[in-house]
């Protein structure tokens, strides 16, 4: 027989409901995943910013992460693996007055879309990219990914990794990224605010969330479960606001560095193509504005 | 509805193919193009780039083929009409975005200027051996519209065309050019707007609460939306209900399946386009299409000189295929005749809804150049033999 620890007045409401598709929950994640952790940081972060949500978008690829889109109550794109960027940039320049976010894992972004990643940090697009790094491919059962760190046991390595991993943080400041911050399902208050801070940041803004897959990598690499992962990214985890990216490499047990790396000014995207078809063009260039072919 | 004027260039001109292409997607009412380099397409986008600031719009170069075949459907998403060009190696790589177009049902267009493969092949010379794959290049059942232009001037409207029917239907439509018909320079004439018709988006008049992202219409097609405008809906390219949300289940699979390819069924027949003439007292029918119809209409004059009773029949939409068409032009001919320039693809196609009733006679070629007519000559005096 269960019982309740604390007295939840029958009318009360989860302040995150409004931002999530109740009608689709319970959602497919595990227990002890800390994919939803980060979601309900990001209906905070929503909840906080105050923003219209008709106007914000998300898009994901395809992962356990990939289907945070689904969960969320807002114009959603559940698009194909590893291509979440490039279809948020066509939304994004088709409609610019929009708040586009994607949400994706670190195969989805790292891997197989790569190469979206960084040319889209080189665009200093419009994007904030939200990367929950479970440090592995879960949903298709916990192979090794570009981000999965040396000597970890995964169905791809089982005698370990041996690949160097890309540092996620560095790649995408020295892509050219606005924003870049990286904290764990731990740092749920920082998280938050990060998230929120995106919100309000214009370009390319990139934030990673060291999140565990009890079920595929700590489990197969006996790190516990959800809640021995989270007493671990508690100490081992370090804050260092304004640390050299180069210096936020991860291992499989060692330190973590978390906080807020990068918060740069560069002209975005629309910034550059308009000084520069006013330039070359003055008064013949037509500024693009939100397109609604239904009705030109 | 009418072409807005901002996007159409009316006069007479002397165009490319690839250029004239270009100018069916402005006239049409695309202000977004996302593209990657190769020959011999890359003129569409390179026009597009120099077009659209004064028109008002956007062109990226992407990163990829990837990339452009998926950043041209967030556009639509996002209210714009898009396509995207390519050709051989960046087709293969557009593959997966064919069937995310069809499975979410976003009218887009794929242009892809078909030069000779396999692999790298022969990057500047002509071929159509990208026949099936535009019909299957993805995996899975679905349904998609393919037409053939085989002049300039056809490159022209049939953009528009398939813009109006990518929307009408909405799904992706493939614009197949050929390299010869993308790179032959001749008249196009571009109306006056007001003479140009454009099917505008459905969007749907449904309040967000009424609102479901697949549920059909009568034609079996679903009403759009737009990210922006308040209806908070899900697009998803796993098997999904008609809320757009997944749904793993076979009853979801088989409705969903079947409607993707059965919405297009009056391509089969009544609205199949196409170009027949000489039909009535023809004992030999030639299909073709693209640039090898113009060769086989030299092949077709030849023979006509020579009293051989010879029709022609022309696909423009190549799919859905005109089956009905061929059936009742086989039960009436002795044979059909068709030079392609591949080993043989839509010949099947021929074969197959021909169902026996005529010869099928195929004219294969593996590309690199077109047809001697007197090949085709050769099988059409086969064919009454
Ligand atoms: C083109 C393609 N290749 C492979 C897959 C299979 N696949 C699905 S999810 C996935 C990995 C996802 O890993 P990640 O992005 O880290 O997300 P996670 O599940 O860890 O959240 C792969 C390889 C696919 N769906 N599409
Ligand atoms: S497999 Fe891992 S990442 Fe996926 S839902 Fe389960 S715990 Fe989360
Ligand atoms: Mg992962």
């Amino acid at each position: 027989m269960s019982e309740c620890l604390v007295d939840i007045p029958a009318d009360a409401i989860n302040p995150v409901e409004p931002y999530l598709r109740s009608e689709r929950i319970p959602h497919i994640w595990c227990p002890g995943c800390g994919i939803g952790t980060t979601v309900n940081c990001f209906a905070r972060a929503l909840d906080e910013s105050k923003l219209d949500l008709n106007k914000v978008a998300i898009v994901s690829g395809i992962g356990c992460t990939g289907r945070v889109a689904g969960y969320a109550a807002l114009d959603s794109f559940h698009t194909t693996h590893g291509r979440a960027i490039p279809f948020a940039t066509g939304l994004k320049l088709a409609n610019p007055e929009l708040q586009v976010v994607v949400y994706s894992g670190d195969g989805d972004l790292f891997a197989i879309g790569g190469n979206h990643f960084i040319h889209a940090a080189r665009r200093n697009m419009d994007l904030k990219v939200i990367c929950v790094n479970n440090l592995t491919y879960a949903m298709t059962g916990g192979q090794t990914g570009p981000a999965t760190p040396d000597h970890v046991i995964s169905t791809t390595s089982p005698y370990g990794v041996f690949e160097p991993a890309f540092n996620l943080v560095q790649l995408a400041e020295a892509a050219g990224a606005a924003y870049v911050a990286r904290w764990t399902t731990f740092h749920v208050k920082q998280l938050a605010r990060s998230m929120e801070e995106v919100m309000k940041k214009r370009g390319f803004c990139f934030i990673e969330i060291i999140s565990p897959c009890p079920t595929l990598y700590q489990r197969r690499n006996k790190m516990g479960d959800g809640l021995d992962t989270m007493k671990f990214y508690k100490q081992v985890s370090k804050i260092r606001n304004g640390a050299p990216t180069s210096e936020c490499g991860l291992t499989k047990s060692g330190e973590i560095v978390v906080g807020k790396f990068v918060d740069r000014d560069r002209p975005g995207y629309f910034e550059m193509l308009n000084a520069q078809m006013t330039e070359t063009l003055g008064d013949r260039y037509v500024i693009p504005e939100a397109s609604s072919c239904g009705d030109c | 509805m009418h072409a807005d004027p901002r996007g159409v260039l009316t006069g007479v001109h002397f165009l490319d193919g690839d250029h004239a292409c270009c100018e069916g997607t402005l006239a049409a009412g695309a202000r977004f193009a996302a593209g990657y380099p190769i020959t011999p397409s890359t003129e569409v986008v390179e026009r597009f780039a120099w077009r659209i600031p004064t028109v008002g719009g956007v062109f990226i170069q992407m990163e990829d083929e990837l990339a452009a075949s998926i950043t041209m459907q967030g556009a639509v998403w996002g209210g714009a009409k898009a396509f995207t060009v390519t050709s051989g190696p960046g087709f293969s790589l557009m593959m997966e975005h064919i069937g995310y177009a069809a499975v979410t049902e976003t009218p887009c267009v794929f242009v892809n200027v078909q030069r000779g493969g396999p692999s790298t092949g022969l990057p500047t010379l002509p071929a159509q051996a990208d026949m099936m794959q535009a019909k299957w290049g993805s995996h899975g059942d679905y349904g998609i519209i393919a037409l053939c232009p085989n002049s300039p001037q056809e490159c022209f409207d049939l953009t528009i065309t398939g813009f109006n029917l990518a929307e009408e239907f909405r799904v992706p439509v493939m614009l197949m050019l050929d390299e010869c018909v993308g790179h032959m320079t001749e008249k196009v004439v571009i109306p006056e707007p007001d003479q140009i018709e454009i099917t505008p988006r459905r969007y749907t008049k449904k309040t967000p609460e009424e609102f479901r992202l697949f549920e059909p219409r009568e034609d079996k097609v679903p009403d759009m939306v737009k990210a922006g405008d308040g209806y908070h809906f899900h697009v998803t390219g796993l098997t999904h209900d008609e809320r757009g949300y997944p749904s793993m289940t076979v009853d979801t699979q088989d409705k969903m399946v079947n409607r993707l390819q059965d919405k297009l069924k009056p391509f089969t027949n009544g609205r199949a386009i196409f170009e027949a003439a000489d039909l009535e007292d023809a004992e030999v029918v030639v299909v073709s299409y693209g640039i090898t119809s113009r060769v086989a209409q030299r092949a077709i004059e030849m023979a006509r000189a020579k009293g051989i009773k010879v029709g022609k029949f022309r696909l423009i939409t190549a799919w859905p295929f005109p089956e009905q068409h061929i059936r009742d032009i086989a039960a009436k001919v002795k044979a059909l005749v068709v030079p392609e320039l591949n080993l043989g693809q839509m010949v099947r196609e021929v074969e197959r809804s021909a169902g026996g009733a005529a010869k099928v006679i195929g004219v294969p070629h593996a590309g690199g150049t077109v047809h001697n007519p007197e090949v085709i000559l050769k099988a059409i005096e086969e064919a009454v033999r």
